[in-house]
């Protein structure tokens, strides 16, 4: 019995450590406001399947991220999403090409890759809203599938680019 | 020294470091945008042209909404929000719609389809970079009638709960 007093403190410090290192969670203090969990369409769990980009040409942003850390020559990223969250933070190196369902937006995407081969590594991405439901970047991608581009890839945002991207602290520049 | 001696002099420096490190985590632990809780003020024309001045409401209850007329979610929750400015709009609460369009014409547009019946106007990068970023539709926040942020949502949120939020605060 006597020995077992010594486990006590090993817990407390254990539990110690635990709570040192465990995120915190957000609450309303009167100083700070609720936030609450995000509700996603489909989007919080694994890749879908049944999209209209094949999963083969799908890129996580964890892998997005770890490539452009090690690759030589990064591919060229576009982003057809709306402009105001373009301005507030993107890929760096990433062009903005104007909504990817918009006239506007397909026509400079078209005329961006016009020039390049067709197996030029090409990168894609949004983040508006919950991949499900994403109006820009499926036509953007069909429309590179369209004219031949076959090295596309389309980055998988789950939820949207500020929880899956930015949150995530990979990087980020600022601005037109 | 006994051994027992040394396990207790390792166990108090282990929590030691442990207050230490979870110190240091509250101390790091970074500020919100919105400074204090309040909702940042903001002056914006309307998609009508007139002017819309976030603290004009104050003594109201404020669901100010961030969305887009190409946002599925946002589509879906705006009917509620017409619902609750006609149920609780005489009790002190008010629709702000902040649309993150890149032009003011699909809003208005939108508008008129769907009936909106409180302020819409067309927001940018600074208005949305005031609070803490829109980088993903729909944002809602919930600001009591002093102004202050109650409640951040991001993401689609159920009828109900807004229903019960602002309930609660129109009865304080």
């Amino acid at each position: 019995m006597k020995e077992h007093v010594y486990y006590l403190p090993a817990i407390l410090t254990v539990l110690l450590l635990c709570f040192a290192f465990a995120q915190e969670p957000v609450l309303f203090d009167g100083t700070n406001p609720v936030v609450l969990s995000f509700q996603a369409g489909s989007g919080q769990g694994a890749i879908p399947s049944n999209d209209s980009v094949p999963r083969t040409s799908l890129i996580s942003p964890d892998e997005l991220a770890k490539s452009l850390r090690t690759v030589k020559r990064a591919p060229l990223i576009l982003n057809v999403g709306p402009r105001s969250m373009y301005i507030q933070a993107h890929i760096p190196g990433s062009e903005y090409m104007g909504a990817g369902s918009s006239d506007a937006g397909q026509q400079k995407l078209r005329e961006r890759v016009q020039a390049l081969p067709k197996n030029s590594a090409i990168v894609l991405y949004c983040g508006c809203c919950p991949w499900s439901d994403c109006p820009k970047v499926h036509p953007a991608y069909q429309l590179l599938h369209a004219l031949g581009y076959t090295n596309v890839k389309v980055v998988y945002i789950a939820n949207d680019f500020g929880t899956d991207w930015v949150n995530k602290g990979y990087p980020v520049a600022k601005g037109e | 020294m006994s051994s027992k001696r040394i396990a207790i002099y390792a166990v108090v420096a282990l929590c030691l470091l442990g207050l230490y490190i979870a110190s240091r985590r509250t101390a790091q632990k970074p500020k919100p945008k919105a400074s204090g809780n309040l909702a940042p003020d903001f002056t914006v024309k309307d998609i009508d042209g007139r002017k819309l001045t976030l603290s004009d409401y104050k003594g109201k209850v404020v669901l100010l909404n961030f969305w887009a007329t190409w946002c599925a979610p946002c589509r879906t929750e705006i009917p509620h929000f017409v619902e609750m400015q006609n149920r609780f709009g005489l009790n002190g609460f008010q629709v702000i719609g902040i649309s993150m369009d890149d032009d003011a014409k699909p809003v208005r547009e939108f508008a008129q389809q769907f009936g909106l019946n409180y302020p819409v106007a067309v927001g940018d990068d600074k208005l949305a970079e005031s609070y803490g970023g829109v980088l993903g539709l729909p944002i809602s926040f919930i600001i009591d009638r002093e102004g202050r942020i109650y409640a951040k949502r991001i993401g689609a949120a159920d009828a109900a709960v807004f229903d019960n939020e602002v309930i609660d605060l129109l009865r304080k």
